[in-house]
C-alpha cells in the first residue's frame, strides 16, 4: 500500500506542476445590470491582491468595458488556483438613455452613457463566446431570476460547456430569496453571498477553488 | 417580410415565422430577418427559436443598432428551460442543438412581459 500511496502522491505532484505551468484560467463575472458583479470582482481581487478592479455604483451600467485583473491566486483547503478575474458589463437586450435621466444626469451624459453601455454589452457577449474559460453568474437574490436575459445567458454558457457557478448576491437584504434562484437553475450549484458585506466569502472561495482549480 | 402587404398604420403587425422558413438561413440572415421586422415595429414570433449561439449574436447585433430616440433594443421571450438535461452530451457533440422553442421578439418600447413561467408567456403589445 505504501508503494501505491507514494505512486499516487507522485502523480498528484506531477499533475499539480503541469497545471501550475498552465496559463491562468479567465473567469468571467456575468449577470444582469446591478447584480453586484463589480462589487464581487473588487471583493475577490482586494482579498487576494489588495487592488480593486473598478468603480461600483447603484446606477445601472457603471461598468461599460470588460476589465481583467490578472493572476489572482486563491488558496483554500490546501488547493491553490490562479485565475484572471474578468468583470463584464451587465447584459441586457435594451438600453434607453431616459433611464439615466432619473439618476440626475444631463441628456448629453445619459446618451453617452447609453452608447457606451451598448458597446459594453456587445463586448461582454464577445468575451463569452471567445475568451473566457469559466463563468461566475451573479444574480441579485431580491429579484426574480426568471428573466429572459438569465435564461438566454445560462443557455449560452451551457452550450459552450463552460463551468459555471451561480452566485446569489445581496443576501444581507431583507427580501433576499436564495431558494428562488436555486429553483430557477437546479442544474447548477448556487452559492449565497453578500459581496458588499463580505458574507459567506469562505464558501465562495472554496467553490471557486473547487470549480476552476 | 417581403411578401407581406403594408398594414394599416393603427395596427400592430405580427409575423409568425415557421421553422421551415428559418431552416435554410445562415445565423446572420436569421438575425437580419428578425431585427428588420422588429425595427419596423412588428412582433416576430419564431416557431422554433434560435440556437444559444444565435441568441448571443442577436444580443450583440441589437446593441450595435440601438440609437437614442429611435431604437431602444428588443424584448425577447421564450419559455424558461427546465435544465440542460434535455439535451445529451452526444447531441451537443454532434451539433444537434435542440433550439426548438417558441420565441417572441418585439421592440422594447412596444412589448411588455406581464407573466412568464415554464408553460405560459403573457405579454402586452402596444402601438408605437
Amino acid at each position: 500500500m505504501g508503494l501505491l500511496t507514494d505512486l499516487r502522491d507522485s502523480i498528484s505532484r506531477a499533475v499539480d506542476r503541469m497545471f501550475s505551468a498552465e496559463e491562468p484560467k479567465r473567469i468571467g463575472i456575468y449577470g444582469p445590470p446591478n447584480a453586484g458583479k463589480t462589487t464581487l470582482a473588487n471583493r475577490i481581487t482586494r482579498d487576494w491582491t489588495g487592488d480593486a478592479v473598478g468603480p461600483e455604483s447603484h446606477i445601472p451600467h457603471e461598468t461599460r468595458r470588460a476589465r481583467r485583473k490578472e493572476d489572482v491566486t486563491i488558496e483554500r483547503n490546501g488547493r491553490t488556483v490562479t485565475i484572471d478575474v474578468v468583470d463584464t458589463p451587465g447584459v441586457t437586450t435594451k438600453v434607453d438613455y431616459k433611464e439615466f435621466l432619473d439618476h440626475d444626469m444631463e441628456k448629453e451624459d445619459a446618451v453617452r452613457r447609453s452608447r457606451e453601455a451598448t458597446e459594453g454589452v456587445a463586448e461582454a457577449m464577445h468575451w463569452l463566446r471567445e475568451d473566457v474559460d469559466g463563468v461566475i453568474y451573479v444574480l441579485d437574490s431580491t429579484e426574480d431570476p426568471f428573466t429572459q436575459v438569465n435564461t438566454m445567458l445560462i443557455g449560452i454558457i451551457e452550450s459552450r460547456d463552460l463551468p459555471v457557478l451561480i452566485f446569489a448576491n445581496k443576501i444581507d437584504l431583507d427580501d433576499a430569496n436564495i431558494q428562488r434562484i436555486s429553483n430557477a437553475f437546479p442544474q447548477h450549484e448556487t452559492v449565497p453571498l453578500s459581496a458588499l458585506e463580505g458574507d459567506n466569502m469562505d464558501e465562495v472561495y472554496e467553490k471557486i477553488a473547487e470549480y476552476f482549480g | 417580410m417581403p411578401e407581406a402587404t403594408q398594414p394599416d398604420s393603427d395596427g400592430v403587425q405580427i409575423d409568425l415565422i415557421s421553422g421551415a422558413r428559418m431552416e435554410g438561413l445562415t445565423s446572420m440572415e436569421k438575425i437580419r430577418l428578425i431585427l428588420d421586422g422588429v425595427r419596423d415595429g412588428n412582433i416576430v414570433i419564431l416557431e422554433e427559436g434560435l440556437s444559444p449561439d444565435e441568441e448571443s449574436k442577436l444580443i450583440e447585433v441589437t446593441m450595435t443598432e440601438i440609437s437614442p430616440d429611435e431604437f431602444n433594443g428588443i424584448e425577447i421571450e421564450t419559455y424558461p428551460k427546465s435544465g440542460a438535461s434535455d439535451q445529451s452530451f452526444l447531441d451537443r457533440l454532434m451539433g444537434r442543438e435542440s433550439a426548438q422553442k417558441l420565441t417572441v421578439i418585439g421592440p422594447a418600447n412596444q412589448i411588455e412581459t406581464l407573466h412568464k413561467d415554464e408553460t405560459l408567456i403573457s405579454a402586452l403589445v402596444s402601438r408605437r
